[in-house]
Formats: structure tokens, C-alpha cells, sequence
């Protein structure tokens, strides 16, 4: 059996019994960069969560790089929205890459100087090597989101989860966003994003996941972005399976 | 850094010592009633009166200080007296022998509010910045029935019955909250606070329930609501430093978990960490926490010393490990100020004291904090009208400058104060304050006084000038202003214009030299200009109209 970097069967996901996401089959292939399409409330982030344990499986297997993700779990870099942490909390841009490290360092290890070489590395890479002892409310939103970035580059996973990485950022954060990403790939990397904007998503990624509650299409961008198949995914034809996961709800 | 935080610490010690002075004054005066020592016991060999010493001025205070200092690193010797006997006592020499532990029953009870300082100090850090100050207060209440039922089975006020009935309330007050939320619509704050008031509620019909009955009315349960310190045994002194002592542990050996968990739960739970086990670890941490506070803080203000220390340290540091520290600092101070003013308050409840301590130590941080404290805005606004009055001024010799062609360099005060708009005094003030910046000299020449900018303050006059119009050719080259709308929104930016955004706007607008109005914009090679005192060729107009 080949060890794809994320394989999921029949993967079904359900918030309070509501259905968000229904029976996705995945294999994904080693070393692209993947783009998440998908309109809003089509599970897109719930995916990526699920595929980490951040939120619970109701059906269905992930393995990643051939295993459950538990124990895969320090080959796997998450970068989450950047809405879901307060950025008053007391920490500077270094504390926050430094929690990349985390994984690594069992129970009670302690933070070694190469870790927070690592961490400073990561930081470079991202530009933003200056701000180390910022504290991260003095951060514009772009910045905040390199710092994310960094946070998952100092990881040094093998897979990259991405939610979100280009929402509320300056258009020259975006490029160098994107170019880190394919500079990851390029060392065959695997990264999948969820993305929003439709004409970058084309020039962006290698291969495209369509989702809207069900997996409508995955593969290669030239492939997949078609007419058709975006027309399915964001057109109306899905909405039967909202109303009726509404319904299971009511009938609770 | 931590030079301002030894000031800080510094003042806040002086300061509290001199506000107990002031605060007490009056029951100083009224001399017999202060006494030493709660509650008073059995029978005594007799008042032994003492000689009223000189009065505590504020000039005294580091005195105490100093006292307090050395009380707390020398634990003292003396044999407990028997404080009760103490008759009357002059403020200092309360507190010098407050704090230097002469007494049993004020050991316990400052060690107790050393342990409570440290522990809600440190769970109270984690509540603040998980936003569960909320959660907090109503743990605190929901363990009130669980004490009256303690007390009901074990028949006395038994420390450990008392422990454990008050854990299961809590417990039982928290995952009622959950449950409710759970189930139905209702949002959390609304369950937290029926939960809280529920409990709470139940709490006081048992204890009432409890003071009716014959042996009711010494069971001491009275002291669970609002707190005394005076009242803690051995037992529970030590139940709360066996609490102290593992939350320092488990935050020190976890500091990464529950930081993670705290900031990013998400994250932590992509990197595999058991976030659940670390959440139910700290909240169970906080619930022994307020459970063996209780006797000393009491169930209504435990809440209180979760947040105030906590939030003070918030202003104080942008680091989770420094507030952690300072917290539990403040916790300290303010739970010891509150068992020393209780005992010398003659058995006031300890509870509202502690509150009112760590209160002030926020009042403290909230004006004086170096970066979060009003005192601080204030001044820095205060420094950055200084320098926007003092840039004006700047202005407006260069605009009587401009107006004669920049010939010669000195410029007349009464020119000047014609030019302001504003009488000769004031605009000799204004001059004698940029003298003062180092940015102009003035020449007297007989009755006539002349402004004469030094190379520095000319750079800076033609900075303000040259953002100024950069700012208003940019509104009307590229915002599509109209010219005659641009100069009051120019008078704010070119204060606050930095270097980075002027060397974008001048690319931008391709190097300009006039603005809307047709006036030069001062550039590198102006400033050279001024100093051989030539008036120059205009170069030609970099300036273009919309449209054209």
C-alpha cells in the first residue's frame, strides 16, 4: 500500500448531527500544492480540521503518510485563521513561531538553542526575522499571518494544512506568500490551502479540491477548473443536502 | 524593563505603606479599640498597656517598608504572644509586629495569604487571558452549598469535609453550566450567571439553615462568604500551600501546554497535544484553588483575587511569564495588606480588604503601567502637542521667509506674531520654546528681536513644509481632491508623516517642486540654498493638474 501524504475514505464530518461534510474519498499525491475550493459553509476548513482530530470524525478513516494522524502527527504543519487566537494575548512574534517547536519536544522538554534557531530561520524566510520581540497586537494583519507562516515553517513537517493563509493580507504578503509555498514544494512538500479567490486559484495551485459539502472534483488545476465543475460546486445543485441535513437537526 | 518594574514594585510598597497610614489615622486616634489579634481568647494574665509612640507621618512609611521587607525574609522567633491581651497599640507598632510574625495566629494568617497570592495569582493569570473571569466567579459561588454540606456531614468544621463537598459543588456548578449550554439555546454567560446565582442562593438557605441550629451559631460557616483570615487553622494554612505549591509545579513542568492551549487550541490540537487532559488539569487546579481560598477570601470575593492581581499584570507586561510572576506578586501584597488591615480593623471580614489592596494596586497600574497607563498616554500626548506647537512655529518662519523670497535669514518677532495670528508675547514664548529644542537662536539688535533657525530647525521647518504639500498634491493628483479641500487635512498629516510614506508619495507624484497652490516644495537642494542666502530660479514644475 503506498503512503499517500493524506488519504481519507468516506470521511464524514458532523457538527451537533448537522452534516458539514459527507463521504469524502481523497488520496492525496506527494509534493503539490493543492487549492481547497469551495463556497462558504462547504466544509472547507472543517476538512482540514477533521483530517487533524481538531474536530471529531462521525464516519469514515484519514491516514497520513499511511498512518492515523496521532501518530503522524509531528509531520503535519497547521497554519490556522488567523481570527481564531486572540492577538492581544501576551506573547511576542517569537513566542508564537517557538509553539511550532512544541510538537517536537515531548511533555516536559525544554526549548534548546536550535529550536529557537529554527524558529528564527523561519522567521527570515517569512521576513520577519525584525519583529521577533514585537508583541503580536502590533502587527498589521498581513504580518500576523507571515507570523502563522513561520509558526508552521519552524514545524518542519512533511504535509502543510493551510486555512486561510491569504484572507486580509496586502497584495505584497500574498506574493511572498505563494512563492514560500512553492519553494516548499519544490523541497516535495505537500500543501494543501483553502483558498477563496478564483482567478488566483488557477495560477496558484498545481491541483484543485473542489468541495461543497460533498467532494466534487479532485485534480489537476487544468483539469478541474472548468466551467462545469466550478458551476457544480458553487451553482445550486447541492443545496438539497443542506435542507436536509437542516432537517436531521429538527428531528433531533 | 526591569529597572521600571523595581520602581514600580518600589512605589506600589511605598505607596500602600503611606495609604494605610492615611486610611488608618482615624481608628489610630480613637487609640484603645485597635488592637492586634482575632478573635480574642480565653482568659489572659492581664491588659499589658503600652506607651503610644510617636505618630505615623509619611515621611515614616519606608520605615515599614523596610520592616516588612525584613518580616518577611527573617521569619521570627519570638513566642507567639497573646495578642488578645494587646490593649492599645499605635499603628506602627501594629504593623512592625504584624509583620514580623511575632504572634501564631498572624503567621498562619499571612502564610495563608502568601499561599492564596500565589495561587490566585497564578490561575488567575490563565482565566484572564482565556477570558473565563466569568467561569471564575461563578465556580467560586457555585461551592458554597457544597461547604454547608460538608459541615452538615462531618458535624464540625472539618477542613477536609468541608474541602470536598465544596470541589463536588463546583464540579457539579460547572458541568451543570455545560449541560445547559449544551442542550438548549441558551448562551454560556446566561448559564453562568443562573448557575452562579443558583448556588450561590441554595449556599445561604443551608448556612442560615446551619446558624439556626443549636450548635449552629459557633460553627464559623459565617466566615466562608466574606473571608477571615484570622480564623484559618493549621490544617487549611497548609491544604492551601499543598494547593500553592502544585500549581506553581504543574505551571512550571507545563508552562508550554497550558500557554498553547491558552493562545491556540487548534494548534495544539494539530500538534497531537492532549489539550482536553491540560484544560480539565488547569480548571481543576482553579477549582482547589478557590475551595481552600474560601476561608480566607470568602465564596463572594475569591473572583475578585482571580482577576485583579491578574489584570494588573496585564498592563504591566506583554509576556505570559512575567504576568505569571507579577500576579502572583500582587497577589501576595494585596492578600497580606488585607489580613494585616483585618486584623487591625479589629476583625473586619478579610475578603473586601484583600479586594479593596488589589484594587488599588490596578489603580496603580492602570495610571502609572509604561505602556497600557493613562498617566503614560497622557504624557506622551503631552510631548507630541509640544511638538506639533513647536513645528507650527517652525512654519511660520518659513512662511515669512517664503513670502519675501527668502532673503535674508533672521525674522522679526513682530513679523512672526503677525504672521501666527497671535499677540508678541505669545510669539516670543513660542520662539524662546524652539530655543529650548535646539532648533533657533534669537538676536537682539537693539528694540528688535529676530528668530534665526539654526541648520537643524531649518531641515525641520522644511520637513513639516515639504509633507504638508506633498500631502496636498497627492490629494489632488491622485485622491481627484479639489485643491481648496486639501489644506486642513495637510495641517494634521504633516505631523505625523513618516519618512517611509514621504519617499513613496514623492516617487509617486515624480519628484514634484510646487504644490496645488503653486508654492515650492522645500527639497534637499532648498535647504542649501537657504544657507548661502540667495533667493532661487524656480525649477520647473513637476506639478500637474487633474485631468490635465
Amino acid at each position: 500500500m503506498s503512503n499517500f501524504p493524506l488519504e481519507a475514505h468516506d470521511l464524514t464530518v458532523a457538527y451537533d448531527r448537522r452534516p458539514v461534510i459527507y463521504g469524502v474519498d481523497v488520496q492525496v499525491p506527494e509534493g503539490k500544492l493543492i487549492g481547497i475550493l469551495g463556497p462558504n459553509g462547504a466544509g472547507k476548513s472543517t476538512l482540514i480540521k477533521a483530517v487533524m482530530g481538531i474536530v471529531p470524525k462521525s464516519g469514515g478513516w484519514v491516514k497520513v503518510f499511511g498512518k492515523p494522524f496521532e501518530r503522524n502527527a509531528a509531520r503535519v504543519g497547521y497554519v490556522p485563521q488567523r481570527e481564531s487566537v486572540d492577538w492581544d494575548f501576551p506573547v511576542n512574534v517569537m513566542d508564537v513561531v517557538l509553539m511550532g517547536r512544541y510538537g517536537k519536544l515531548g511533555l516536559t522538554g525544554r526549548l534548546s538553542s536550535s529550536d529557537r534557531d529554527a524558529a528564527a530561520d523561519a522567521l527570515e524566510k517569512v521576513g520577519m526575522l525584525p519583529f521577533a520581540k514585537r508583541q503580536i497586537s502590533n502587527l498589521s494583519g498581513g504580518q500576523q499571518q507571515r507570523v502563522f507562516l513561520a509558526r508552521a515553517l519552524a514545524q518542519e513537517s512533511d504535509l502543510y494544512l493551510m486555512d486561510e493563509p491569504f484572507v486580509g493580507v496586502d497584495a505584497a504578503t500574498e506574493a511572498a506568500i505563494i512563492e514560500l509555498l512553492r519553494e516548499l514544494k519544490s523541497r516535495g512538500k505537500t500543501i494543501l490551502a483553502v483558498h477563496h479567490d478564483l482567478p488566483t486559484a488557477q495560477t496558484y495551485f498545481d491541483m484543485l479540491l473542489l468541495l461543497n459539502m460533498r467532494l466534487v472534483a479532485f485534480g489537476p488545476t487544468e483539469e478541474v477548473f472548468t466551467q462545469e465543475l466550478l458551476q457544480k460546486t458553487y451553482g445550486g445543485r447541492l443545496t438539497i443536502l443542506a435542507e436536509v441535513a437542516d432537517q436531521r437537526v429538527q428531528r433531533k | 524593563m526591569t529597572a521600571f518594574f523595581e520602581y514600580v514594585a518600589r512605589n506600589v510598597v511605598r505607596r500602600l505603606g503611606s495609604f494605610v497610614g492615611l486610611a488608618l489615622a482615624p481608628c489610630r486616634s480613637a487609640g484603645k479599640r485597635c488592637r492586634i489579634g482575632l478573635p480574642r481568647r480565653g482568659a489572659s494574665a492581664g491588659p499589658t498597656k503600652l506607651v503610644e509612640s510617636a505618630s505615623v507621618t509619611w515621611a515614616e512609611a519606608p520605615r515599614y517598608v523596610v520592616g516588612l521587607a525584613l518580616a518577611l525574609l527573617v521569619v521570627s522567633s519570638a513566642r507567639a504572644a497573646k495578642i488578645g491581651d494587646l490593649e492599645s497599640l499605635d499603628f506602627g507598632e501594629q504593623f512592625a509586629r504584624f509583620f514580623t510574625l511575632q504572634d501564631e495566629i498572624v503567621r498562619l494568617a499571612l502564610l495563608g495569604s502568601v499561599f492564596l497570592g500565589v495561587s490566585c495569582g497564578l490561575l488567575g493569570s490563565f482565566i484572564v487571558v482565556r477570558k473565563l473571569s466569568l467561569f471564575g466567579d461563578t465556580l467560586s459561588h457555585a461551592v458554597l452549598p457544597g461547604v454547608a454540606i460538608g459541615y452538615l456531614v462531618s458535624g464540625y468544621k472539618d477542613p477536609v469535609a468541608i474541602f470536598v463537598g465544596a470541589t463536588l459543588a463546583g464540579l457539579l456548578g460547572t458541568v451543570l453550566v455545560q449541560l445547559i449550554k449544551k442542550t438548549t439555546h441558551i448562551k454560556e454567560d446566561s448559564s453562568l450567571g443562573m448557575v452562579l446565582a443558583g448556588f450561590y442562593g441554595l449556599g445561604v438557605v443551608l448556612m442560615n439553615r446551619i446558624q439556626a441550629m443549636p450548635t449552629g451559631t459557633q460553627s464559623g460557616l459565617d466566615k466562608f462568604l466574606f473571608g477571615q483570615v484570622a480564623a484559618l487553622s493549621s490544617v487549611e494554612v497548609w491544604m492551601m500551600g499543598g494547593v500553592a505549591l502544585a500549581s506553581i509545579l504543574l505551571v512550571t513542568v507545563f508552562y508550554r501546554q497550558f500557554l498553547l492551549g491558552s493562545f491556540d487550541v487548534g494548534f495544539a490540537r494539530g500538534l497531537g497535544l492532549p489539550t482536553g487532559l491540560f484544560h480539565y488539569l488547569l480548571m481543576l487546579l482553579l477549582a482547589f484553588t478557590v475551595v481552600v481560598s474560601l476561608q480566607a477570601v470568602g465564596a463572594v470575593l475569591v473572583s475578585a483575587m482571580l482577576v485583579i492581581p491578574a489584570a494588573s499584570a496585564y498592563l504591566l507586561t506583554d509576556r505570559m511569564h512575567r504576568m505569571l510572576i507579577i500576579a502572583s506578586v500582587f497577589g501576595v501584597l494585596s492578600g497580606s495588606l488585607g489580613a494585616f488591615l483585618s486584623f487591625f480593623g479589629n476583625s473586619l471580614p478579610t475578603g473586601p480588604l484583600m479586594v479593596l489592596a488589589s484594587s488599588f494596586v490596578f489603580c496603580l497600574c492602570f495610571f502609572l503601567s509604561p505602556r497600557h497607563g493613562l498617566f503614560s498616554r497622557w504624557r506622551k500626548r503631552k510631548t507630541r502637542d509640544h511638538r506639533i506647537l513647536n513645528e507650527n512655529t517652525l512654519k511660520a518662519i518659513y512662511h515669512v521667509r517664503e513670502e519675501r523670497g527668502f532673503v535674508g535669514e533672521g525674522v522679526g518677532l513682530s513679523q512672526l506674531a503677525e504672521r501666527m495670528g497671535e499677540t508678541a508675547e505669545e510669539a516670543k514664548r513660542r520662539v524662546r520654546e524652539l530655543v529650548s529644542a535646539g532648533l533657533c537662536d534669537i538676536q537682539e539688535s537693539g528694540a528688535k528681536s529676530e528668530a534665526l533657525l539654526n541648520p537643524d530647525g531649518w531641515l525641520r521647518a522644511c520637513a513639516v513644509i515639504r509633507n504638508h504639500r506633498l500631502w496636498e498634491l497627492y490629494l489632488t493628483n491622485q485622491a481627484a481632491y479639489e485643491p481648496d479641500h486639501v489644506h486642513d487635512d495637510a495641517e494634521v498629516i504633516e505631523h505625523v508623516l513618516g519618512e517611509d510614506t514621504v519617499r513613496r508619495l514623492e516617487r509617486l507624484l515624480d519628484y514634484p517642486s510646487q504644490d496645488p497652490h503653486g508654492k515650492l516644495i522645500p527639497s534637499l537642494a532648498d535647504l542649501q540654498r537657504s544657507l548661502v542666502k540667495t533667493p532661487s530660479p524656480e525649477p520647473p514644475s513637476g506639478y500637474r493638474m487633474p485631468g490635465s
